[in-house]
């Protein structure tokens, strides 16, 4: 199978004013195109940041991330912008959905963004919604649905330029367990039709579903 | 037109501690409690600024007095708000011209204003000028420090749907930063109004700093000047009510962008 994620040495340091503060030593990873796998670990040990480095929302301070054989690393900050917008479907804890806009003008935003015409995006938009029971909450604001709504949007959102790979950040941290069952079954049925999914997770039952569990402490990988 | 109604309800306790203030100044002058006092009575004073209302060469002079504070305004948002912007959002410029600016801004502008002059003569533009340079710090640091402080979260979420740059800059941290460059802008009328009225008693042609030094060394009458103080700050009250509208308007913007 092709490898849609790799990284090379991928190290993170953080400067907090004369300290330097490394959170990753050197992560060689690669995920398969259609795996689902999750990154676990202590809280401080580096997964979102690795997550972040991955989804190309911030570089690293050495080493290679490429994604689909694109070396991420020689990019402008602008061609990130169009991989993040193609490639990558993000899926946050807090759902980071804008609040004033209605689900569907939501789910539109990244369409927006990689110059979708207005009658695609909303068409795709509203297929999109409907496919996570959403039809009936299309013109409703985040701030008047529940948390398992919200977060059905937010995966519409990062499904909307069909993206090859979907980075989720503990995406049931907010929920509760039957909630977070329901996020979880749609990501598995998300993988099951070829997606390829990396999760940050704290939760085993979620881990346990994934193929490959990749377990980092204190920066680097546990083999 | 209800928020107008409510304020106009409020106006009493508004400006109750004023007229507490005009009272005991009334009272102590009155009294001979400032004795040789170098304060008239509040009444005259308010009665002063009532005939100022009507003299059209107290707001012919005014009028010079706003053009110049509204042409140092409109060039320092011109320069400051962008150079703001590029200082803020981009480490390496900040890297280079900090320093710079840094050092820039500690040198006294009315020191300056005598090397203007050299350069530019002694009409409008070394006024202009260095009202210009007032303003524009003020206005500098807010848009700078508004861009750097911008929510991470925010930015965060922008990024994560596909954001360009260029897009980032126009939908994501302008309409975030409008709030505080606004504040900024107001502040920026303190600094103004200090530079200009030092600058016009030196003797440029009108302006409320000449009407000010005129009352004050020719004796005339210090109710006079006194009278132009206040109205002064009326105008500086005026000016700042009209910042806070117009920020009040274009800071709905800012709940567009409000993340949950």
């Amino acid at each position: 199978m092709d490898r849609i994620l790799e990284t090379e040495s991928v190290t993170k340091t953080y400067r907090l004013g004369k300290i330097d503060v490394p959170v990753l030593h050197g992560i060689d990873l690669s995920v398969k195109q259609g795996e689902f796998a999750a990154i676990m670990g202590p809280s401080g040990s580096g997964k979102s940041t690795l997550l972040n480095i991955i989804g190309c929302l911030d570089r690293p301070t050495s080493g290679r991330v490429l994604i689909d054989c694109i070396d991420t690393s020689t990019l402008s900050d602008n061609e990130l912008a169009v991989i993040r917008g193609r490639k990558i479907g993000f899926v946050f804890q807090t759902f980071n959905l804008v609040a004033r806009l209605s689900a569907q003008r939501n789910v539109e935003m990244p369409m927006i963004y990689q110059d979708v015409p207005r009658n695609a995006r909303v068409k795709r938009a509203r297929e999109l919604l409907t496919l996570f029971g959403l039809s009936d909450r299309m013109d409703h604001k985040p701030p008047e649905m529940s948390g398992g709504q919200r977060q059905r949007v937010a995966l519409a959102r990062a499904l909307a330029n069909d993206p090859a790979l979907i980075l989720a950040d503990e995406p049931t941290g907010n929920l509760d367990s039957k909630t977070g069952k329901e996020i979880l079954r749609i990501l598995e049925d998300l993988n099951e039709r070829g997606r390829t999914i990396l999760i940050v997770t704290h939760d085993h039952e979620i881990a346990g579903k994934c193929d490959r569990i990749i377990r980092l402490k204190d920066g680097v990988i546990e083999t | 037109m209800a928020k107008i109604i409510d304020q106009l309800k409020t106006l009493p306790q508004r400006l109750l501690t004023i007229m507490i203030f005009l009272l005991v100044w009334e009272i102590a002058v009155k009294a001979g409690l400032l004795y040789p006092s170098p304060v008239p009575p509040a009444s005259s004073v308010l009665g002063a600024l009532k005939d100022l209302a009507f003299e059209s060469i107290f707001w012919e002079h005014t009028f010079v007095s706003m053009q110049r504070i509204l042409s140092g305004y409109a060039l320092a948002i011109i320069i400051a708000v962008p150079l703001g912007f590029a200082v803020g959002w981009s480490t390496t410029l900040e890297r280079y011209l900090d320093p710079l600016l840094q050092t820039f801004r500690q040198i006294p502008l009315m020191a300056l204003f005598p090397v203007f002059i050299l350069f530019f003569g002694t009409g409008e533009l070394p006024c202009i000028l260095i009202i210009m340079l007032a303003a524009m710090w003020c206005i500098l640091l807010s848009t700078i420090s508004s861009v750097q402080n911008i929510d991470p979260f925010l930015v965060k979420t922008a990024r994560s749907v596909g954001t360009s740059q260029w897009d980032m800059l126009r939908k994501v941290v302008l309409p975030s930063a409008v709030p505080s460059i606004f504040t900024g802008m107001r502040y920026a009328y303190t600094d103004i109004l200090l530079v200009l009225i030092a600058v016009e008693m030196l003797g440029v042609n009108g302006g409320w700093g000449i009407i000010v030094s005129s009352h004050e060394h020719h004796g005339q009458s210090h109710t006079v000047m006194y009278a132009i103080l206040i109205s002064m700050a009326i105008v500086g009250v005026i000016v700042n009510y009209i910042f806070v509208a117009l920020e009040r308007r274009l800071c709905r913007w800012k709940e567009t962008i409000e993340i949950t």
